[in-house]
């Protein structure tokens, strides 16, 4: 019973408006910070305390402090490297929704171009085994006798 | 009283999958008709009680019976009654004995439509079938009951989720069911094929309209998912590469090879043994679709009440099905391979190079989805794997694919000149070059590369198609001649053709309002005005407005172009009576080539409201493509050699059917 | 197609099913602080009792200490609260906390009611120094050692389990070792 419980509870916050809630229409975007790159980096960091949202989308409380953060960041003149990195130090590479390139990382990374790699060289050996194999020849005989059968069976194709 | 009956059914409906399960598998091993005979009866008998089942559990809906604890949990008296059947497959439970329900109707399905299936043949497909819905049916009864009761029985329900209450969700659900237990069949077919030994052209003509009435059940799950959550969430997304969007994605990628696979079996005889671990790997993606779903391993906002329980019971029923399935594949595959011979440059080896880049893609999706476990179970911590990665890893392999799409259906079978394939295709690459091209120039506004790209591999499937249409047309003049030659090319091959327009659609929305689409968010004032787009919005303010099951402030914008008005758009912000959530309702104001999106977002004081608004560049292409795909696989289903009058097929040996003899489409 | 090779899919279902199988036992919602073996975040704050008065981050050095982030509107961390008293009582630890994103009247009535487990408690207005700290959820407790080293962090109420086998042997080790 808890648990149901507990995930309606937790969707509800996650789907909640509390009462000062901000918006991307509190942030000023005439100065500093372009509304486009603004909103480009909140949507690849992740809200912690929801299920599967973005810091763009979500209305959770943590959510819009943390939007406040990168605003604040981004217009005191941080890089984008410097953001992740302040928010990645607290919170783990789990707030990153571009998983970070490190050798932990690689099976993501450089593992489906592996496969693709595997898979062709299957694939070449799969069909070079198919094609190789000599084929009775026709004599010239046969081939007119197999050019009009086909002439034929097209024009008798099923009206 | 009605409660009970439903699970008495239910349990009822068990006893007879599990006669089905056996009695005419043994049957085909002892060789009595009458055990195999068995399977067709069982099937219809599950069906019944599983349909009285069902109606029992939408009884309870309708008459609100509050002493039936998933009724009490997903209704309410308020609750629309459209929207009262819909919940009953609105979470764990319910969802469940849809999922069983439409096995069940695909049982009595096949066990109608199959008369010209040789007996043995029947019995087995019936008698899988009727092992996953042992599985199924047990999981229900066991961990899932719908029918169990709550005493004291509330006076009010909790009242359906919200998010749940809309048309589109009401037909998502059981439009994706029918495509993964649609699955079944093939699997069933594939089983039945491995244990018997053979795999001939025939079984390829059987199996083949079972898997695309599936496969376009699935296309439209999908696309209504998709199209739902695009209108109901708020923010204009379509996609997130959601572990559970993930669930339904890669089922349909496997199960588009499988769709191809087996055409290739039946005119070719070739690729017998990938065609089965297809048909096998497609049922399996939906079976684990279902395990992620319901079991907790990964956060989603579309899962289910999860429950270890539960998932430690679905792990195991996957165990047995998909890990017997694949030792049975290992140990009798050799018996039904063997082929067909074809060149290095063929139609063939361009259909296995989209089945390998299909796999290759759905694998990704599965790896992409379960990195995290992995990371996590290997102990290196939590990472989230989102719609970056998966964006970029798609965008990867996706434009070979669609080069491939593109040759394909020019190619000849078994053996193509190259240089004639190329001097075919010469004026189609040609053109979808110099399309690329000016959606890449960088004085066009909005061009990019990534744009040239998109529209170029749309441009390079349509010309493409255009080619393949042209190449079979025997006659180049002559009106009445080129039309008879245009209708005699059967509905197979336009069924294909409209498939893969389909695809090009999709490619181009996807495109355009990726990468052109534009969004503001601001405060506005009534009587504020924004600009966007060259479109004028007018804020007009926010009144109440009193629904059946909640309250709305619904506000007014007027929509102008050229000072001239084009639409009046009201977008709401509902509170539902019972679950107090606040929820959007976008309003959109819609044309063949683009959407104007406008949504509520809070209340800032004294009337003014803050307000999103999105421009969104051919976005139902998405949707149309959907539509195009499914229509095209219900056009090539419903092709004359499905209907006609049986021929004997029995001992029929591959590639020298009929079909094989008959223009290639 | 060999036989060894036939048996590829097999097994590659077999390896994602352990994988499955462990990740039953996982919680995916559960985010590690990467902050274990740091030092705790530099920060100075208000204390709740006494506005005029700082606690920061110099406060907890020297001794083997708890930090503890609730708040009044946290109803889990009413549920932990009386394991939070049972542990001041034991006097092996001091418990510092972190009120967050509270009401400084509601707080303090709060303390009064139920009981005053804590050395001091900083009062955390706007959650800014919760976010230095990685919180994401209240309630959470942090181990510090000596020397200001964040040694363990707890993600939600503790219970007597948690309490018994893993704060107060850490607590112990790390007083043994001076």
């Amino acid at each position: 019973m808890l648990p149901r419980l507990l995930r309606v509870a937790l969707l509800g916050l996650a789907m909640s408006m509390p009462a000062h809630a901000s918006t991307l229409a509190d942030f000023d975007f005439t100065g500093n910070v372009s509304e486009a790159h603004y909103k480009a980096v909140i949507s690849e960091l992740r809200c912690l305390v929801c299920q599967n949202e973005s810091l763009a989308g979500s209305q959770a409380e943590l959510a819009q402090d943390l939007r406040e953060e990168v605003y604040k960041m981004m217009d005191a003149g941080k890089t984008d490297d410097e953001i992740v990195d302040f928010l990645v130090a607290r919170y783990g590479d789990f707030v990153l929704y571009d998983p970070p390139l490190k050798p932990s990382t690689w099976l993501l990374w450089f593992g489906p171009f592996v496969l693709a790699a595997l898979a062709l060289l299957v694939m070449g050996y799969t069909v070079r085994k198919r094609s190789r194999g000599v084929e009775q020849g026709l004599t010239a005989a046969e081939r007119a006798r197999v050019a009009s059968l086909l002439s034929e069976g097209t024009e008798n194709r099923k009206s | 009283m009605t409660p009970e009956l439903g699970q008495f059914a239910l349990i009822l409906a068990l006893c007879l999958a599990v006669v089905q399960a056996t009695l005419p598998l043994i049957g085909t091993y002892t060789g009595s008709r009458q055990w195999m005979s068995v399977a067709s009866t069982a099937a219809w008998g599950q069906f019944t009680f599983l349909s009285i089942s069902l109606g029992c559990l939408i009884y309870a809906f309708v008459n609100n019976d509050f002493s039936v604890t998933y009724v009490a949990n997903n209704s309410n008296t308020l609750l629309p009654t459209i929207y009262k059947v819909s919940a009953v497959w609105g979470a764990h439970e319910g969802s469940l004995l849809l999922w069983v329900f439409m096995l069940g109707a695909w049982g009595v399905a096949v066990a109608a439509l199959s008369g010209k299936l040789p007996a043995v043949v029947r019995a087995r497909v019936l008698s899988v079938m009727g092992m996953v819905g042992v599985g199924f049916l047990l999981f229900l009864l066991l961990t899932s009951n719908p029918f169990e009761r709550l005493f004291p029985a509330p006076l009010e329900g909790r009242d359906l989720n919200p998010l749940l209450q809309d048309p589109g969700l009401a037909i998502h659900p059981p439009m994706l069911y029918m495509g993964y237990v649609g699955f079944s069949v093939a699997f069933s077919f594939a089983l039945a094929a491995l244990l018997g030994g053979k795999l001939d052209a025939a079984w390829a003509r059987w199996s083949r309209p079972w898997t695309t009435v599936a496969w376009v059940s699935l296309t439209i799950g999908i696309t209504l998912g998709s199209w739902w959550a695009y209108n109901e969430l708020g923010w204009g997304g379509w996609w997130f590469w959601d572990p559970v969007e993930n669930a339904s994605f890669m089922p349909w990628l496997v199960g588009t090879a499988l769709v191809h696979s087996l055409a290739v079996t039946e005119k070719r005889g070739a690729f017998k043994s990938w065609t089965v671990l297809l048909a096998i790997t497609a049922f399996s993606m939906s079976l684990l679709g279902t395990f992620l779903v319901r079991s907790g391993v990964l956060t989603s906002v579309h899962a289910f009440a999860t429950d270890p329980g539960r998932g430690i019971f679905i792990l195991a029923f996957l165990c047995i099905v998909i890990g017997g399935s694949l030792v049975v594949y290992a140990w009798r595959a050799p018996a039904v391979t063997g082929g067909g011979r074809f060149d290095f440059v063929s139609r063939e080896t361009l259909l296995l190079a989209n089945n390998v880049l299909l796999v290759i893609v759905a694998a990704l999706i599965l790896l992409g989805t379960l990195f995290p476990l992995i990371y996590d179970a290997l102990e290196l911590g939590k990472i989230s794997v989102g719609f970056p990665w998966f964006n970029k890893m798609f965008v990867s392999f996706m434009p070979l694919l669609i080069v491939v799409m593109g040759i394909g259906p020019i190619a000849r079978w078994k053996r193509q000149d190259p240089a004639e394939l190329a001097k075919h295709l010469r004026i189609a690459f040609i053109v979808s070059l110099l399309v690329g091209i000016v959606f890449a120039l960088p004085m066009l506004p909005g061009a990019s590369p990534l744009a040239g790209l998109g529209i170029g591999l749309a441009a390079w499937l349509v010309t493409s198609l255009a080619t393949s249409l042209a190449d079979r047309l025997r006659h180049k003049r002559g009106l009445a001649a080129v039309w008879r030659d245009i209708t005699v090319q059967g509905r197979s091959y336009y069924g294909m053709v409209l498939a893969h327009l389909g695809m090009a659609s999709a490619v181009v929305g996807v495109t355009l309002v990726s990468l052109h689409g534009m969004e503001k968010d601001v405060r506005l004032s009534p009587g504020q005005a924004l600009e966007m787009s060259g479109y004028t919005f007018v804020f007009e303010g926010v009144e109440s407005h009193q629904g059946p099951n909640y309250r709305a402030d619904r506000g007014r914008v007027r929509v102008l172009r050229a000072d001239e008005e084009i639409a009046l758009l009201q977008p709401e912000k509902r509170t539902y009576t019972v679950q107090t959530k606040p929820m959007t309702e976008a309003a959109i104001d819609v044309r063949p080539t683009r959407d104007l999106y406008v949504s509520l977002g809070e209340p800032v004081g004294g009337g003014d409201w803050s307000v999103r608004v999105y421009y969104k560049p051919f976005v139902r292409w998405i949707w149309l493509g959907g539509i195009l795909m499914a229509l095209g696989g219900l056009l090539a289903v419903s092709d004359r050699r499905y209907r006609l009058p049986a021929r004997s097929r029995h001992g029929v040996e591959a590639g020298t059917s009929p079909a094989g003899q008959e223009a290639t489409g | 197609m060999k036989r060894p090779l036939l048996l590829i899919p097999a097994i590659v279902f077999t390896v994602m099913v352990v994988l499955l199988a462990v990740g039953l036992n996982l919680n995916p919602r559960e985010v590690p602080s990467p902050l274990i073996g740091k030092p705790v975040p530099g920060f100075e704050l208000s204390r709740l009792k006494d506005p005029q008065a700082t606690l920061g981050s110099a406060d907890l050095t020297g001794r083997v200490s708890l930090f503890n982030v609730w708040a009044t509107w946290c109803v889990s961390c009413r549920a932990e609260h009386k394991l939070l008293m049972a542990l001041a009582e034991t006097g092996e630890v001091d418990i510092y906390g972190l009120n967050y994103k509270d009401d400084r009247d509601a707080a303090l009535r709060w303390l009064q009611v139920y009981g005053d487990p804590y050395v001091a408690n900083a009062f955390d207005d706007d959650g800014r120094v919760g976010i230095d700290w990685g919180v994401y959820g209240t309630p959470e407790t942090f181990v510090i050692d000596g020397e200001g080293v964040i040694r363990h962090k707890v993600i939600g109420p503790l219970s007597a389990d948690i309490v018994n086998e893993r704060i107060l042997p850490l607590v112990r080790q790390l007083n043994s070792r001076g």
